[in-house]
């Protein structure tokens, strides 16, 4: 965690309901996050978790509400207005190119930066290229980041599950991006995994000073790296405090142990 | 073992990101060029240029446009000869209309009217995808080619409804036309097919090339990570069109010379070049040529054993020629999707191995 | 009145080519509603299928040479029939069973060589020339017709109508209400969900294909009826697709309608708008019509919009 000494919002979402047909996903959630801070969204399954930062990111467009980043508000956001300004996210189910290597991969994530047209590219020497070597040297410092040099021109398809999150990783911080949306980064992985990914975010958080929001399921990791949490439940928000605050907030215990809703 | 990469330690990023990183790789292939530019002209004679050779590199460049369309971008695409029938019919006009313009412009402006057919076309992939988008190919190639079937004014009002080329000169060398020389077409056709190869395969490998493949692995992410879909698809329609459109060109005027477009342009046209890149490899500039030499030089031999040997019809060679194409397309989806140029690249690797098997 | 009469004859006309689209494309929705593959290979199907009716009932068949003698209408029928089924069988042990979990577009194009494959085979053993295909169905124009309205109705085309409603409505019943229809739906949406509650795709895939089979011998005996046993009939394999845009190609009634659409929509645009641009407009309306549903309306009149999740 860091010490933070400004408390400007970088994000707020303003009672945002989204619905799917007869699905409700969320309904009036509303939250916000600092800059530089560590946010977690919990909650348990098919809470909207999910469908939030979707929200966020432009994929979804809730029926109602408002989306302020950088002091701009809007009534949704644009996939492409998002990654412009600096969101960039990772996904539950991996969503790697998987016909390309690790680097090509992680380049693509520079793509918001590169900016050498048709003709360029097609002659390649010169600024095509220049541009190319540049953004791959940026490329290399999140490689040596991550520790993965290993793996960089192996076909993403074929790498083991862990390695593959981290990859994605990757390719979202070479977005060198102002707000990092993390859906469930540890799935699936054990605790040594766990440790080196905590690591990663705490570092990205840390020296980049990227503001993190991150849904996580493992409680200990929410608990040891997060400034504040958002607990959501049924598609609404629940609890929004620290982390010693949500743990001992009655409703949370009440949803994650099942009790019956009326 | 007679092909290492030990001790080829790249020091740049340059180096690292060159086409042929392996010595040896460049060194044959600079071979291949060369021996293509000097030793091939002057043995070439009629029947090689205009059954094998010629065929082989203009079908090469079609595959080479329709694998970026298709191949990179993921876009399926069934309008491939009505596309080259834009190219052909293209420089069947400017030529006509100026015939001072240098026969190279000619080309380029084929290429460029066929880029901007191929996006109008490929605006509704914007909204739909895969075998959606195949139909709305397959109402360009429908239309393209009634379209210069009907009317007159593309094949300039002539009884017989075909297009015939004129003789045309480059730098004073002719190229086009019965009267010009097997090595002046092939060599002009040849710089042309290797410069666009050259050009497509520093486009594949950068920025652009890296979103096209993004579109095609998982559109979705590739919109959540800032690329916009509309531009790459757009731009794959554009250079692929434009690559295909110079192929049809040179199809018409320097390969067959006369053309009618249901016969030379019509659907057969497009699944001939599809299947060139399926077999060849997806995805690959080297797949491209791996296909179109495999789907010229097949029925040939085919013919040649077949009728020639077996004494087969002739027919019934036509139908054996159709029924293995099936079989082979089926054989390389299930086996290699990847194709040719992947089996290249492994009998490459098992080479860097030999004589240990793995 | 007899402009009204023209234009009517004009449609219903293009109504029973409608019909005919509608049976090929039948086969089309079935395949993609169980399997999600987009079986190219349908029109020679149909084209295949009337081949092996042909053989069973000409003289000049492999049938006779082999057996003597020639089978009758209400034998070589189910004959052909199990052809289909058996056919359906190779197909899914050699080529569908190891495409199962690659791209929609992989699947797409192995059915495109699937295509080449029957069509070149179908050359080999039955011979590439037109075949007439007589099974007994009235021909000429229906007098009833003539007689009542005054409009020219070939009576096979009533025949193709009324055999087209039974087979969908017969088709809609056994994917509502049976419990392989059912396991049929759950295979199109996600293969690897439905093998992993037990549902045998192997066995769902030649149960679907041989419908599609059998759907492909209908389609296959009536065109074969009107037009002769020919290479182009698998060219309608390339006209079903826009009327599987236009009816969405999920949807039973969608391919209905879309054929009878499109039908229509063809034979109107050649007789009134032909003439300004030339004639042979049929060559490719069908497919600007679909370009233009493509764009606003992609999901076509009855299939189900996709909600995309990640």
């Amino acid at each position: 965690m860091n010490d933070r000494t400004q408390d400007q919002i970088l994000l707020e979402v303003d009672a945002i309901s989204l619905s799917f047909g007869g699905v409700h996903a969320l309904t009036d959630v509303s939250f916000d996050i600092r800059k530089g801070e560590v946010r977690s969204i919990i909650g348990p399954n098919g809470a909207g978790k999910s469908s939030m930062l979707n929200v966020i990111n432009g994929f979804y467009h809730p029926q109602q509400g408002t989306i302020t980043y950088q002091g701009q508000k809007r009534s949704q956001m644009k996939p492409h207005e998002a990654a412009r300004g600096g969101i960039a996210r990772t996904f539950q189910n991996i969503a790697l190119f998987r016909g390309m290597s690790t680097l090509d991969n992680i380049m693509t994530g520079r793509n918001t930066q590169m900016s050498k047209g048709l003709f360029w590219q097609a002659l390649r020497i010169g600024p095509a290229l220049r541009e190319e070597i540049e953004n791959r040297e940026f490329v290399e410092h999140v490689i040596d980041f991550l520790e993965i040099q290993a793996i960089r021109k192996t076909p993403v398809g074929k790498l083991p599950y862990g390695l593959q999150k981290r990859v994605e990783l990757g390719r979202a911080l070479a977005a060198e991006p102002t707000l990092l949306l993390l859906d469930e980064p540890m799935a699936g992985m054990n605790l040594e995994e766990k440790e080196d990914m905590s690591r990663f975010i705490l570092e990205t958080n840390e020296e980049f000073g990227t503001t993190i929001a991150l849904i996580e399921h493992d409680m200990s990791v929410v608990m040891d790296i997060s400034d504040r949490v958002v607990v959501l439940d049924y598609g609404r928000k629940i609890a929004d405090g620290t982390p010693e605050e949500v743990r001992a907030n009655q409703s949370v215990i009440d949803a994650y142990l099942g009790v019956s809703h009326d | 073992m007679f092909y290492r990469e030990n001790g080829q330690f790249k020091s740049s990023y340059r180096a690292d990101q060159a086409i042929f990183p392996i010595a040896q790789d460049r060194w044959f292939v600079i071979a291949v060029v060369l021996t293509a530019f000097l030793a091939v002209p002057p043995f070439i004679d009629q029947y090689w240029a205009n059954a094998v050779i010629l065929p082989f590199l203009v079908y090469a460049l079609a595959g080479l446009g329709l694998n970026i369309l298709t191949g990179y971008c993921g876009q399926v695409s069934l309008g491939t000869g009505g596309f080259m029938a834009v190219g052909a019919y293209a420089s069947f006009k400017l030529v006509g209309l100026f015939p001072e313009l240098n026969f190279l412009i000619v080309l380029l402006l084929s290429g460029f009217i066929t880029a901007g057919v191929g996006m109008i076309f490929g605006l509704p992939s914007l909204r739909i995808k895969g075998f959606y988008l195949a139909v709305a190919t397959l109402a360009a190639q429908f239309f393209l080619v009634w379209m210069f079937n009907k009317v007159g004014w593309f094949y300039d009002y002539s009884p017989t409804g075909m297009i015939t080329v004129r003789p045309i000169e480059f730098f004073g060398v002719l190229v086009t036309g019965p009267e010009a020389g097997s090595a002046a077409k092939y060599l002009f056709t040849l710089s042309i097919v290797i410069v666009m190869a050259l050009a497509a395969k520093n486009i594949v490998r950068g920025r652009i090339g890296r979103a096209w493949m993004a579109i095609r692995d998982m559109d979705i992410a590739a919109e959540l990570i800032g690329i916009r879909p509309l531009m790459a698809k757009l731009t794959a329609f554009a250079v692929s069109s434009f690559y295909i459109g110079v192929a049809g060109a040179l199809y018409f005027s320097i390969y067959l010379g006369a053309v009618e477009p249901v016969e030379a342009f019509d659907i057969n046209r497009s699944f001939y070049v599809l299947f060139i890149i399926i077999i060849g490899g997806l995805g690959s500039v080297l797949g491209s040529f791996l296909g179109a030499a495999f789907i010229v030089l097949v029925p040939i031999l085919l013919k040649n054993v077949m009728v020639g040997g077996m004494g087969m019809a002739s027919g019934t060679a036509g139908h054996v020629e159709i029924l293995l194409m099936g079989v082979l397309i089926i054989f390389f989806l299930i086996v290699e999707p990847h194709g040719l140029a992947r089996l290249w690249q492994i009998a490459k690797e098992k080479l860097r191995l030999w004589p240990f098997p793995h | 009145m007899a402009f009204d009469l023209f234009l009517l004859e004009v449609v219903i006309s293009g109504l029973m080519t409608g019909v005919m689209y509608a049976l090929v494309a039948l086969g089309f929705v079935l395949i993609f509603k169980a399997s999600g593959i987009f079986n190219f290979a349908q029109g020679v199907l149909a084209l295949f299928a009337a081949l092996a009716l042909y053989d069973f009932l000409s003289e000049d068949g492999w049938f006779f040479g082999l057996f003597g003698f020639t089978l009758p209408v209400w034998l070589a029928i189910p004959a052909t029939a199990a052809i289909m089924i058996f056919l359906a069988w190779i197909i899914e042990r050699s080529v569908l069973r190891f495409l199962v979990k690659q791209d929609q577009i992989i699947l797409f194009m192995a059915t495109i060589g699937l295509a080449f494959v029957l069509e070149g085979l179908g050359d080999l053993l039955f011979g590439s020339d037109v075949k007439p295909l007589n099974i007994g169905i009235p021909q000429g124009a229906s007098d009833w017709a003539l007689d009542t309205f005054n409009l020219y109705i070939e009576k096979l085309e009533i025949v193709a109508a009324a055999t087209a409603a039974v087979l969908v409505i017969i088709l809609a019943i056994f994917f509502q209400k049976t419990r392989i229809g059912r396991a049929l739906r759950a295979v199109a949406d996600d293969h690897q969900a439905a093998l992993s509650v037990g549902v045998s795709l192997d066995k769902i895939w030649v149960i679907v294909w041989s419908v599609s089979g059998i759907v492909a011998l209908v389609a296959g005996i009536m065109w074969g009826s009107k037009s002769g046993v020919q290479f182009s009939l698998s060219l309608i394999a390339l006209k079903a697709l826009p009327v599987l845009i236009l009816g969405g190609f999920t949807s039973v009634p969608g391919a209905i309608v879309g054929g009878l659409i499109i039908g229509v929509g063809e034979k109107v645009a050649e007789v009134y708008l032909g003439p300004y641009v030339g004639g042979a407009l049929e060559n490719w309306f069908a497919y600007m019509l679909a370009l233009a549903f493509l764009l606003f309306r992609p999901q076509g009149l009855f299939g189900e919009r996709i909600i995309e999740r990640v």
